[in-house]
């Protein structure tokens, strides 16, 4: 076990460090210069700044520089928002990320789980019919449609919510919603199918044989069985979440990281790219190590460290 | 005659023969004669089959349905609401080429001169409808107006059926270039996946041994990477336009397909047929195009009808958050996008391109479904 958490732990540490030098030689093919206005600067200002910035060293300086300090948790100084610590900008940033994200997920996977079940025990009833097509349009929606739709609804035309910004917990309401729908529909879908395998297996018939009431072979002896493999769904959600926020901030004005990110291209503010890019690969890949590890300790059939199927 | 007391010379024994005794009489199916069946017998999968064609036929002929080209600017038109003849006499469906939005103010008055003001001061074709008288002094009177604006610009024999953007330009030819667009961009998309995938799974698990060894390293530390990073540096680095965001798509989206390949190839290359194969000295690539890749070909199906939607979906989020299309170019993202601008006033801009997005998305989701069914040997019962 181990030496499993040793040897992935490698490979995160390379995917990262790939990712890292990807990135930064990405950065500098990027059209465009990083300095504002380059025609109101005279040529001695241009050279001050980008002496400054350590832009005039040659490539292969400037990359192990910045390996450098990324090894030490420094992320670079932001070219654009007046020169605050990448660290900082995302330290600002990430709350309102963090709370929609853990908000969506944790509401999306209950409600979803909730939904899968009713469909399972209602097996082809017109329950199943219903949560199936939700589950359908939750995951073929793109969230951005979706978002827009609840904005026009609920903000614009009832009023019931605040249109966009970002104060309290009702500020965050709609794109909690907007955010939760994919892993709603992958959660319900997934809990579906496998409680009603579980559902049908022999020790559920043993259960029902000895007469135990069906609340408690559903709940205790179906769901908890059917629960175990919606581990591995959780890494696609966390994805999803990802690019959710992406958008989702875009439109309801959240200054949360996606939005931050989706400046930073637009200015060319490479420090604040690449450090919300290793950020969002970071946690990324954690996630899928964490799922991995779970997975093998909640499930004993399972060993990670034994052999390999795939 | 009496069913139980037949008459015994209407019998006649049955010989029995060798070569007979073991015949199936029933007509023998092949696998891909069975999948139909299950596909076709599909309700649901064959309505989105339809739903697709329809779709996919209307944005090929959709823009040549009117004169207007998807750029043909003209600012005297902007933002005219959507005007259909036939749908025109019909106020709630929203074709009858008006506007309208509720206003509020102090009085009535305050109110009625808001919405004029609103609507280019055009008061001869502008209904006033009180919702709410208000009250003296204090206000809160709400009034709905309606703005005939095809009437107001004598432009009552003109139709844009969907309406127009903010530069003039027609809705009904731009939704369905952009469809066009997105369609294009999400197929070859997904073919590139196939063959990369299916190409660099098959050699992977065909050669094994070292090689295979090496390519798996390789994936593992791809498939490490979230698709969504790699992508927008993509996007980033490469000028806008329909090829960097395929090459964007495809540069981390072969990885599931070439996963799914090289397992399917790795449990079949064990397998008898392939030994028969191979003893009678059949050449390498023959044996994977010939007999390994037609056992396969039901998943490969599979994953490219899932890849399509989540290619249309990552196409329109890169537009939408402005990586995609350079303007004038039109694809359902970029159509969304600015169709978000103008929510408060002309929601048609952003009504039709989302619904057609969704439909698209939810139509290839229900084939792939389908398809699935009819494809996995473990469906069949």
């Amino acid at each position: 076990m181990v030496r499993y958490i040793l040897k992935r732990m490698m490979y995160m540490a390379l995917t990262l460090f790939l990712i890292a030098s990807v990135t930064f030689f990405l950065m500098k093919m990027l059209p465009g210069s990083p300095l504002k206005d380059t025609d109101d600067l005279t040529k001695a200002q241009e050279e001050m700044l980008l002496e400054r910035y350590g832009l005039n060293d040659p490539i292969s300086v400037q990359y192990a520089k910045y390996i450098g300090a990324l090894v030490q948790g420094d992320l670079g100084t932001s070219f654009h928002f007046s020169n605050t610590p990448v660290t900082k900008i995302i330290k600002d940033r990430i709350g309102p990320s963090m709370q929609l994200g853990a908000q969506a997920l944790v509401l999306g996977t209950i409600l979803g789980i909730g939904l899968g079940l009713i469909a399972a025990v209602f097996h082809n009833g017109v329950w199943d019919y219903t949560s199936t097509t939700l589950a359908v349009l939750g995951i073929s929606i793109p969230s951005f449609v979706f978002a827009g739709l609840l904005q026009w609804i609920f903000a614009v035309n009832l009023g019931w919510f605040p249109v966009a910004l970002w104060g309290g917990f009702e500020y965050s309401i709609l794109p909690t919603i907007a955010l939760m729908i994919f892993p709603l529909a992958t959660a319900a879908r997934f809990t579906r199918t496998e409680m009603i395998e579980v559902l049908g297996s022999d020790f559920i018939l043993t259960a029902r044989a000895k007469g135990i009431s069906e609340y408690a072979i559903v709940l205790k002896h179906g769901l908890r069985n059917a629960l175990i493999p919606l581990i591995t769904v959780i890494g696609p959600m966390a994805a999803s979440l990802m690019t959710g926020t992406l958008v989702i901030e875009q439109i309801f004005a959240i200054p949360g990281l996606g939005e931050q990110f989706v400046m930073s291209v637009m200015v060319n503010d490479y420090p604040t790219i690449m450090g919300t890019t290793l950020l969002l690969a970071f946690l990324f890949i954690v996630i899928i190590l964490v799922i991995d590890l779970l997975y093998g300790l909640i499930d004993p059939r399972i060993r990670v460290d034994g052999g390999k199927s795939s | 005659m009496d069913k139980n007391n037949l008459p015994q010379e209407l019998f006649e024994p049955l010989e029995v023969e060798e070569n007979t005794s073991e015949k199936i009489s029933a007509p023998s199916r092949t696998f891909g004669q069975d999948a139909r069946r299950t596909l076709f017998k599909n309700k649901t999968a064959m309505a989105s089959l339809f739903v697709l064609i329809f779709i996919i036929l209307l944005s090929l002929i959709g823009p040549k349905m009117n004169e207007y080209g998807y750029d043909d600017q003209d600012l005297s038109r902007a933002k005219m609401p959507p005007h259909v003849k036939a749908l025109e006499g019909i106020s709630w469906l929203g074709f009858d080429g008006t506007l309208s939005e509720k206003f509020e103010g102090k009085s009535v008055e305050d109110a009625t001169r808001k919405a004029v003001m609103r609507f280019d001061n055009q008061e001869d074709f502008i209904d006033i409808q009180v919702l709410n008288e208000g009250v003296e002094g204090v206000g809160q009177a709400k009034v709905k107006a309606t703005y005939r604006v095809y009437e107001a610009k004598d432009m009552q024999d003109t139709y844009f059926w969907l309406g127009t953007d903010n530069l003039g330009r027609d809705q009904w030819t731009r939704l369905w270039e952009g469809t066009q667009i997105s369609l294009l961009i999400a197929v070859v998309a997904a073919l590139i996946d196939l063959v990369i995938g299916v190409a660099y799974g098959g050699i992977s698990a065909y050669y094994g041994g070292r090689l295979d060894n090496v390519m798996q390293r390789i994936i593992e530390i791809l498939v490490g990477i979230p698709n969504l990073v790699i992508i927008l540096l993509m996007v980033v680095i490469l000028k806008p336009g329909i090829l960097s965001i395929i090459i964007a798509l495809t540069i981390t989206g072969w990885i599931g397909m070439a996963r799914l390949v090289r397992g399917e190839v790795l449990k079949l290359k064990g397998q008898e047929f392939v030994l028969a194969a191979r003893t009678l000295g059949t050449a390498n690539w023959k044996i994977i195009l010939r007999h390994l890749m037609p056992n396969i070909s039901g998943i490969i199906i599979i994953n490219t009808m899932f890849t399509i939607p989540s290619a249309i979906f990552f196409e329109a989020f890169l537009s939408f958050i402005g990586l995609g299309l350079a303007p004038p170019a039109a694809s359902l993202g970029t159509l969304i996008n600015s169709g978000f601008d103008a929510l408060r006033s002309y929601p048609y801009l952003l009504l039709y391109p989302a619904i057609i997005i969704s439909v698209i998305m939810i139509a290839f989701n229900l084939l792939a479904d389908g398809l699935r069914d009819a494809f996995d040997p473990k469906m069949h019962k």
